[in-house]
């Protein structure tokens, strides 16, 4: 039995349908953990007074931002090549996570470096790249929703898709030659020195893996969703031929 | 229980009750479109039942 | 090949559309714009290298639906996908003449309006050297954009949607370049990576934009 299987439709189905109560309960349970213990538990920045907080929402978000328009790729692919449904549709289901986290992202971010930057917006190269990340999201998800005939909208946005990570990469560079900006380098890779504190990183590892976690149950969710849709569609264009 | 949140509560509220409403929106409006597509499954393969 | 560039040539004079309407589009933002910041010809002309690239950009959108839609509509993009020549080849000739009929006028055009805009002396030659380099790169986007759209009934705004974010590095580079030019810089950096990009659209966008017409057609 191979990964594959789960590519059928009632078998993903199936499967999805058992798993989804343990993610959402251990979703619940790592996320509270994390925020909480992050939020009432955590001491203050010395430098940032109380704003550091931020920081449990702002890098878990960004990263699930990132992260889901690579999971899409990925499925994208998957679809042109093997054709499994699941995969095109999951893809469609992670698109509005993924721009709910940019969002999040960029108001964190936001209402965080107006005390500390002195302004609410900089158009600082990291910004920048989310909010045309953002917009990638955007023509993803219109794209999706424009085309009636279902393969054909999975195959075009998977299309898309690919060409848009190529061009998301080509901005991400084009901004940095444009503007070098505020914002600080990796805080959580594990070879440099400006990391952040250990009082500071559990709770945000905590955090990442219950956003992490929330984005599986999601996608989980909203894939069945998607499946279920197609089934809807395809019993009413039956009943119309009969 | 409610920390010491100093000058800067507003913000961290701010940005923790916004991170918030999008989640609870997000999870909504999923939860929301799959009761309904489930609703209209089950209604659909019933009739397909009787006929 | 050479007939085909010369007939959709001929279709794009003849129906006006493409041609005049892109170039007067961007005449407009070029008054416009003094109109919306005021007459200071020292803040025009440092903000004159963007809204030049914007408005080139801008006016490339305009035209961009009609590249593959009247031929969807009245199924000749059908006879052409059959027709010996590879419809990879087809993409890129439409995306030619699209560039011949909107990209070169603007970019001819662009010196007048930047007269009007008061940009420094000697970034002129940078303007129109960008504006060559970069608007291939705008009309082969767009071709793809456009071939992602072609079966849809309203694709104009949603092409926009779709292209726009796709133009963010040829923007970025192209009025670096006129920048760095109007300050005496090196404008070297920037005019190569713009090179790159519309080399590499050349090359490899023709092949998406072919996938996704034989989607749209299927």
């Amino acid at each position: 039995m191979s990964f594959w299987e789960y590519a059928n439709p009632k078998r993903f189905m199936a499967l999805s349908s058992a798993a989804l109560p343990w993610f959402t309960a251990l979703t619940a349970l790592v996320l509270s953990v994390g925020l909480i213990w992050g939020f009432f538990f955590t001491p203050d920045d010395f430098r940032q007074g109380s704003t550091v907080k931020i920081i449990y929402i702002h890098v878990p978000s960004a990263f699930i931002a990132i992260n889901a328009w690579l999971m899409m790729l990925v499925t994208s692919l998957v679809w042109l090549v093997r054709r499994h449904h699941v995969s095109a549709l999951a893809a469609r289901a992670a698109a509005p996570i993924g721009l709910a986290m940019t969002c999040i992202g960029l108001i964190t971010g936001a209402v965080w470096g107006q005390p500390m930057w002195g302004t609410w917006w900089e158009w600082d190269p990291r910004l920048t790249s989310f909010l045309i990340l953002g917009l990638f999201y955007l023509g993803y998800i219109a794209l999706w929703e424009a085309i009636d005939d279902a393969d054909t909208a999975a195959d075009l946005t998977s299309v898309l898709c690919i060409v848009g990570s190529v061009f998301a990469v080509l901005s991400r560079y084009a901004i940095l030659f444009w503007n070098q900006g505020l914002h600080q380098g990796a805080s959580l890779s594990l070879d440099k020195e400006e990391n952040v504190h250990d009082v500071f990183a559990y709770p945000l590892w905590t955090c990442i893996i219950g956003f992490v976690l929330l984005f599986i149950t999601l996608v989980l969710l909203r894939t069945r969703t998607e499946i279920r849709a197609r089934r809807v569609k395809a019993l009413i264009a039956r009943e119309r031929m009969a | 229980m409610m920390p010491d949140l100093g000058k800067y509560a507003v913000s961290v509220l701010s940005a923790y009750g916004a991170t918030l409403a999008i989640v609870a929106l997000l999870i909504w409006i999923s939860l929301r479109r799959g009761r309904k597509v489930q609703d209209e499954l089950r209604s659909l393969e019933g009739r397909r039942d009787d006929a | 090949m050479i007939a085909l560039l010369i007939r959709d040539l001929r279709l794009a004079i003849r129906t006006g559309g493409g041609f005049g309407l892109g170039l007067a589009f961007f005449l407009i933002i070029a008054v416009l714009v003094p109109f919306g910041v005021g007459p200071d010809s020292a803040v025009l002309g440092r903000i004159a290298p963007g809204i030049l690239w914007v408005g080139a950009l801008l006016s490339c959108l305009l035209s961009l639906d009609r590249i593959f839609a009247l031929d969807f509509e009245d199924g000749s993009l059908d006879l052409l996908a059959t027709a010996p020549i590879p419809l990879e080849g087809l993409v890129g000739v439409k995306a030619f003449s699209h560039w011949l009929t909107t990209g070169l006028p603007l970019t001819l055009a662009a010196p007048v309006l930047g007269l009007l805009l008061s940009l420094p002396e000697p970034a002129y030659l940078w303007l129109i050297l960008s504006l060559l380099i970069g608007t291939p790169a705008l009309s082969f986007i767009g071709a793809f954009g456009a071939s992602l759209t072609v079966g849809l009934k309203r694709g104009g705004l949603l092409l926009s949607l779709l292209v726009l974010p796709l133009y963010v590095p040829t923007l970025i580079f192209g009025a670096e370049t006129i920048r760095r030019g109007a300050e005496g810089l090196g404008t070297a950096t920037p005019l190569t990576m713009l090179g790159a990009i519309t080399l590499g659209t050349l090359a490899v966008l023709p092949f998406a934009s072919a996938a996704a017409i034989r989607i749209n057609l299927r």
